[in-house]
């Protein structure tokens, strides 16, 4: 049996389930807090601009969305499997192709700014 | 030999879509698999934003207004519950997947799991900060 | 459920039984067993075996947690028998063959399936041949010791098979016990073998197929926390993978 290419998507869920384990929690509660009407300083179109505008926060953003993107897409394919669906192909693919167009959106958008 | 045993083992089906009921840690690990669904939800939304601050000021504008819908800050607050949940169940196993020998001995898996909740709560503190929320 | 002052209980006992010979399907037998309240659940079988019902079948050799013979489900919860005492379940003791394994007789289950995975991950020391007999023992320090040790302590009493939701839904999964003994081997500074276990243990019906439910670790009697061992040849496997597309021309 040949070793399993696996590692190529499970590097990024690894990695993605670290950073977004660590980030996500605070970036959620700051839109929760915009949400409620409390809109932090830094979502301020000029702040945020700003900061998207420099290399630092084009790679900030670039890597929090691509391995979260990525992370998530890989969980959801398990999921859906463990509740018994059982097209894994077709799951990953949809999945995976997801996840690869956010990460060419985000791209995009990133250099736009 | 005596007369021959007849085998005809017997296999129980796992049921695939209901397997989880069957134990409360299985149902434990499901919800911790499905907080991706509201994450993966909550990763499309942050992009969304992203696609607004490059379309302009306007649209960035309308944006932070659109996130104060009822069915928004519904979505925020569980998808809070389901970020911290995951974040917990990450840093716990962390330990288990990077095991760290100091000299002769296994560091106690306090060590690892500790120092992920450590920073995990400096890094939200200073994002805090640097947000103006402080 | 009755008491004496003697520490006797009357124990009820659900025993899931099969009779390939005459049964199209396993169903629960009752009995009603004098146990002493200090016996575990393997006491309460001998008991029954020996006195209430002869035909009852189900494996058990050391009665003292080493053999790995025994385990069972125990009120729904992987088990050996010889571990789970009477004390610890106060109303009736539902007991099943372990789950995930077809069912031979009664309480024993087939274990043909994990016997020939552990073959295939080739448990034992394949050393480089440098070093002899003659040379006298083979040492290890203490630090190259406890850097396996846990993971040595598997009996192979397959709790962990009977745990693990994605080896029964996907029966071809390598599983908890086998893996973790492939990754024993590795961390074993006498072992040159590890090339050799990744082609079993590094595919798609290896440790990919885990998906870290962890309850492997939850139910294995000797702490052996398969869980964790396949964890870690899930990095060192990607690792392996990064390294041998993106930098061949490092030497692993």
């Amino acid at each position: 049996m040949a070793k399993s290419n696996k590692p190529i998507i499970w590097g990024t869920f690894a990695a993605g389930g670290e950073i977004v384990s660590l980030v996500m929690p605070v970036i959620i509660l700051l839109t929760l807090l915009a949400a409620t009407g409390h809109v932090p300083t830094v979502f301020s179109y000029e702040t945020m601009h700003a900061f998207a505008a420099g290399w630092f926060g084009k790679l900030v953003l670039f890597v929090i969305l691509f391995l979260s993107l990525w992370s998530q897409a890989h969980r959801l394919r398990i999921t859906c499997f463990d509740f018994g669906l059982r097209a894994d192909t077709l799951v990953a693919i949809v999945m995976y192709v997801l996840a690869a167009a956010g990460s060419i959106a985000t791209v995009v958008f990133l250099a736009r700014i | 030999m005596g007369e021959k045993m007849s085998r005809r083992p017997y296999v129980r089906e796992v049921p695939p879509t209901s397997w989880y009921f069957r134990m409360p840690r299985y149902m434990r690990y499901m919800a911790r698999e499905v907080t991706s669904i509201f994450i993966g939800i909550y990763t499309a939304l942050l992009l969304c934003g992203l696609a607004n601050l490059s379309a302009g000021p306007e649209k960035w504008d309308s944006f932070i207004k659109s996130l104060q819908a009822p069915s928004s800050v519904i979505f925020h607050w569980l998808a809070l519950a389901f970020a911290l949940y995951n974040s917990f169940t990450w840093f716990n196993v962390a330990p288990k997947a990077l095991p760290l020998q100091f000299g002769e001995e296994l560091a106690p898996d306090s060590v690892v799991a500790g120092g992920h909740y450590v920073i995990w709560v400096l890094l939200s503190i200073f994002i805090l900060f640097w947000a103006g929320v402080f | 459920m009755t008491e004496n002052r003697m520490g006797a209980r009357q124990v009820e006992l659900e025993v899931l039984r099969y009779n390939p010979e005459t049964d199209q399907e396993p169903k629960f037998q009752r009995y009603s067993v004098p146990c002493i309240n200090e016996w575990c659940v393997l006491d309460a079988l001998n008991y029954l075996k020996d006195n209430l019902d002869p035909t009852l079948a189900y494996r058990w050799s050391c009665h003292m947690q080493v053999c790995g013979s025994c385990g069972m489900m125990i009120n729904g919860e992987p088990k050996l028998a010889c571990k789970a005492m009477l004390r610890d379940y106060p109303g009736t003791i539902r007991i099943e063959p372990l789950a995930h394994f077809p069912i031979e007789r009664d309480l024993v289950s087939v274990a043909d399936d994990f016997i020939a995975k552990l073959k295939r991950v080739k448990p034992y020391i394949i050393s480089d041949g440098k070093h002899t007999i003659e040379q006298g023992e083979y040492k290890q320090t203490p630090a190259q010791l406890k850097r396996y040790r846990q993971f040595a302590m598997c009996i192979n009493c397959m709790l962990c098979y009977a745990a693990c939701p994605e080896y029964g839904l996907q029966p071809k999964f390598i599983g908890p016990a086998a893996i973790s003994l492939a990754h024993r081997y590795n961390l074993d500074s006498r072992d040159v073998g590890r090339d050799e276990r990744q082609e079993e243990i590094a595919t798609n019906e290896g440790v990919w197929e885990c998906t870290f439910v962890g309850a492997c670790s939850d139910v294995c009697p000797k702490h052996v926390d398969p869980a964790a061992a396949l964890q870690q040849v899930k990095v060192a496997s990607t690792v392996d993978w990064y390294l041998e597309h993106f930098m061949s021309w490092v030497k692993k």
